[in-house]
């Protein structure tokens, strides 16, 4: 009797939280998506970090490579020294990786990345469990679309499909013309979404804090996000919604 | 039914029930599309865990400790504690890496016996969770609760 009673309780529980998830995802998945799964390629040394940043891509939709080291994102992309790429065609749409690895950081498998013509152009997203505001500055600059504080939650995840709404073709051109303008301090682009973005999705309580005075590489997009409408004049001021900008330091 | 034995099994349930809110993080990741979710992670955690602290014991006793070595093994300890939702661990584990910047073998020490209690600690409870986990998959179907 009370292993049943502990049964259901568990049962319930775990079932109801993924009722929830699953109405979540319903509500978020549009026919593009439903058709063409989001890859993600995940990179992180620890096997249970690994595991879990796993678990929560597939719960969100996306399809996962994992792999345990900058060195192994590299030969996995074809950047490595060799130049042998994995898949033909092969196709990434977010990268997301921990900070702290030993050989290669994420930090400069990010600028690797970066400097490479044929992936520059994917949203990096760093993940760290130190909160550290010029590792995350720096990040920002390098060209990360976000920086995680671990533990990652599943609503940190959710938030990635906003980096990668960019598959449209159209606003990819729009995009690299953006990060363009961004890159340069001379011109001030029409708008920059991403303090958007981190100041009304505040699902996650660990949503960067610094995104918002560092813009490099910050992409336009989301012209039918409703959050446009209210976007924030450019260069560093902090996003009209200050919560996220919060230092928790 | 006798009234004190309600209280005790009162008792059991709720501290059961406390450790599925404890590490709530890790069970939500499970489904009737990955039933061993739980299973897997919290056992990688175990291998890795111990074989840090084994790392660690090492290290500590070298003649000339590389104090460099000991963090980064405490940070990956910690790292892992973290997602699993072993809080103590990883609040021991931070305590620990103060001691490493300061060079402080002894207290390096009482910091790998803490890490380590807390670790068993946690253990004892994580086995508790996955006892009850298999017990109730196996138990049901879960198209039982979709009815």
């Amino acid at each position: 009797m009370l292993e049943d009673y502990v049964s259901n309780m568990v049962r319930n529980g775990v079932v109801m939280r993924r009722r929830r998830q699953e109405g979540y995802d319903g509500f978020d998945l549009s026919q593009r998506d439903r058709a063409q799964q989001a890859h993600v390629l995940a990179v992180d040394d620890s096997l249970v970090d690994r595991k879990v940043i796993e678990r929560l891509l597939t719960i969100s939709c996306f399809k996962v490579t994992a792999v345990d080291s900058g060195r192994r994102a590299l030969q996995f992309l074809g950047l490595d020294e060799e130049k042998s790429a994995v898949v033909d065609g092969l196709k990434v749409d977010l990268i997301i990786t921990d900070y702290c690895m030993p050989g290669m950081t994420g930090y400069e498998l990010l600028k690797k990345i970066k400097e490479s013509s044929a992936f520059r152009e994917v949203p990096v997203v760093i993940m760290s469990s130190e909160n550290v505001l010029a590792r995350i500055d720096r990040c920002l600059e390098e060209g990360a679309e976000d920086f995680i504080v671990k533990p990652v939650k599943l609503s940190d995840v959710k938030r990635l499909k906003d980096y990668m709404m960019r598959d449209d073709k159209t606003i990819n051109k729009d995009r690299c013309l953006n990060k363009r303008k961004l890159r340069d301090p001379s011109t001030s682009p029409p708008s920059s979404h991403s303090p958007v973005s981190k100041s009304t999705s505040l699902s996650s309580s660990q949503s960067p804090v610094s995104k918002s005075t560092s813009q490099p590489s910050s992409p336009p997009s989301k012209s039918s996000s409703p959050q446009l409408s209210e976007s924030p004049p450019f260069t560093t001021s902090p996003p009209p919604s200050s919560s996220a900008s919060t230092p928790r330091l | 039914m006798d009234g004190g034995l309600d209280l005790l099994q009162k008792q059991l349930v709720d501290y059961v029930a406390s450790l599925f809110n404890e590490f709530n993080q890790i069970q939500s990741l499970q489904d009737e599309s990955n039933p061993d979710f739980v299973v897997e992670v919290v056992s990688l955690f175990f291998e890795d865990s111990e074989k840090l602290l084994n790392e660690l014991a090492k290290s500590l006793d070298q003649q000339d400790v590389d104090f460099k070595k000991v963090d980064a093994h405490v940070h990956q300890l910690k790292g892992s504690s973290s997602s699993i939702g072993a809080q103590r661990v990883q609040n021991a584990c931070a305590t620990f890496r103060h001691y490493c910047d300061e060079k402080n073998i002894e207290g390096c020490l009482t910091c790998l016996q803490q890490v380590r209690n807390e670790y068993f600690l946690v253990k004892g409870k994580l086995e508790i969770l996955l006892k009850v986990t298999k017990q109730s998959t196996s138990r049901h179907s879960y198209s039982q609760l979709h009815s």
